[in-house]
């Protein structure tokens, strides 16, 4: 069996939220097995973009096209090997890692060979071996992420979607973080990863700047700043606000 | 007399213990009144625990905290006056209107009307807020939040004033304008204690001091820091095409390497023997563009937090 290898292809995506226009008018590629970081402040429409891509929410208009190898697919067929981390990730606080792991195995019905077999992997590539035990309420921020997107990454997807995994994360764990995604990154996984902090842009393999609904700029992290002629994504912003684009 | 230079806040061999766990491990530090001063460390360091003891809510096990000249012995209300705390996350209630909440944060801290409608004209005019006094919190803008919450935090005139992760998930733009005014209250004598992950945040500190595991393990300016931290250069290394996969592991190893950290597409090298890198870097250069850059302070932070000796 070939493996799965997940693109999406977005067209024209609008969509309005009470009397916000959370997204106008956005198009975009988001390339088979590789890391995409969709980059804005607060208010951006990170969120409802990332909702819009999961089938959680139904765009006013405009298209979301799913691609396994470059040919079109239907969302519903492979659903199942789509994981989500959301912003706010309900873990439970009383249960320890051993046990969050052990509920999302039962949650998705994976074999116990298959299942004893991952969670190794998984518990030895996020470091987190040495506190099976530990409820999910005593974890560090960032141990606390990082069960998250083990619980997520136990199905093993094909594609990976994670709302501001880092925010409020110190800068040792930011950056272990980042290290666990480029592992997955190199098993041909398609990676989403929504984030306001715009050092971020430069640890992906294409940039999506998103602002007030609209995207501002795209493609590879430096080819974006050469285009744009800035030195980093804060002086983009900046730029933007003063040609009054923003 | 000579002249002394006035301290906001005074530490001194402070030790704040829960049980038998040491959060804080006797330190010292003073802050001078008029200072940006940014407070890092890793998750569970102790940085929270020290700032609840200097905002007045956490009496400390051991050792001596003077803050704004008022100490423990005068009780944590007089400390409590003195300070000014500002979370994104915390500070606003978003359900109510402005006006509700200036009017709810006066009377936690018992302001006088007539004083609570000056220093609402005051502030305001000092943020630049032009919308109607009972706008919706949740209606505001980040940006705008941000410095609504700065003027709520700074209602009863505090002399020191603590932001925690203030400009996070703001826009650039919104984050100069915050830091502008942060430097005009500095300017007018107000302390400023700045507790972040955001090393955009901390870079804008005048000092900084790190914690690790309830202990200060160093404190200096940003670029001293680097300095100090990074005698010799960061190499950065930028792929020409596909590398071996097994060549990254292979420099990890080389007696030439200190260190060798992805950074997205891109590598991070630390030398440890200089004349031994001038022979590896020829070799690696059919793979790799490579050239200098200056530490940033995320790699001053990683470096001291993880205690990698040289």
């Amino acid at each position: 069996m070939q493996q799965m290898s997940i693109g999406i292809k977005i067209s024209n995506i609008k969509k309005k939220l009470g009397p916000n226009q959370a997204l106008d008018g956005v198009s975009t590629h988001f390339e088979e097995g590789l890391l995409h970081g969709l980059i804005g402040p607060e208010g951006a429409g990170k969120t409802t973009l990332l909702r819009t891509l999961l089938n959680l929410l139904t765009p006013d208009e405009g298209t979301v096209q799913f691609t396994n190898h470059g040919a079109n697919i239907d969302y519903n067929s492979i659903r199942s090997s789509i994981a989500y981390m959301p912003q706010q990730q309900s873990l439970y606080g009383d249960l320890s890692i051993s046990e969050h792991l052990d509920f999302f195995r039962d949650l998705y019905q994976i074999p116990q060979d298959v299942y004893l077999k991952r969670r190794e992997e998984l518990l030895h590539i996020t470091r987190l071996d040495k506190f099976i035990d530990r409820p999910a309420g005593k974890l560090s921020g960032g141990m606390y992420k990082k069960l998250g997107l083990m619980c997520a990454l136990l199905q093993s997807p094909a594609a990976i979607l994670l709302d501001e995994p880092t925010n409020g994360v110190d800068p040792i764990s930011r950056r272990e973080f980042w290290d666990l995604l480029h592992r997955l990154s190199k098993e041909n996984i398609l990676i989403i990863f929504a984030t306001a902090y715009m050092d971020e842009a430069e640890r992906c393999d294409r940039v999506h700047i998103l602002s007030t609904g609209s995207l501002i700029a795209e493609g590879t992290p430096r080819g974006v700043l050469e285009r744009e002629n800035v030195e980093s994504y804060d002086a983009l912003f900046i730029k933007r606000a003063a040609e009054g684009v923003l | 007399m000579t002249n002394i230079p006035v301290n906001a806040v005074d530490v001194s061999n402070l030790t704040v213990k829960f049980g038998d766990f040491i959060a804080v491990n006797n330190i010292s530090f003073s802050v001078e009144k008029g200072e940006i001063f940014g407070f890092l460390g890793a998750n569970g360091a102790g940085k929270t625990t020290t700032i609840r003891v200097l905002c007045g809510l956490l009496l400390p096990t051991s050792g001596k905290v003077k803050v704004s000249d008022v100490t423990y012995e005068q009780g944590i209300e007089a400390i409590k006056a003195k300070v000014g705390y500002m979370s994104q996350k915390f500070t606003l209630y978003n359900d109510l209107s402005i006006h509700e909440n200036f009017a709810f944060t006066a009377s936690l801290r018992k302001i006088p009307s007539d004083t609570l409608k000056r220093r609402t004209k005051e502030l305001l005019e000092f943020i630049g807020f032009s919308k109607p006094m009972n706008t919706l919190v949740r209606d505001l803008p980040g940006g705008i939040k941000q410095q609504v919450s700065l003027a709520a935090s700074i209602l009863h005139d505090p002399e020191i004033i603590f932001l925690d992760e203030p400009t996070a998930g703001v826009t650039p733009v919104a984050r100069a304008r915050f830091w502008a005014l942060i430097k005009q209250l500095a300017k007018d004598g107000k302390t400023i204690f700045v507790t972040t992950h955001y090393m955009d945040e901390a870079e804008q500190c005048g000092r900084i001091a790190l914690m690790r595991t309830g202990k200060i393990i160093a404190l200096d300016g940003p670029e001293n820091l680097k300095k100090t931290t990074f005698p010799e250069p960061i190499i950065e290394l930028n792929p020409k095409g596909t590398i071996p996969s097994e060549l990254i592991e292979q420099l990890r190893i080389n007696k030439a390497v200190d260190s060798i950290d992805s950074y997205g597409m891109k590598y991070h090298l630390i030398i440890k023997d200089p004349q031994e890198w001038n022979q590896l870097s020829i070799n690696i250069a059919p793979y790799f563009v490579i050239r200098q850059i200056p530490p940033s302070l995320e790699d001053v932070f990683i470096r001291l937090v993880e205690g990698v000796t040289r």
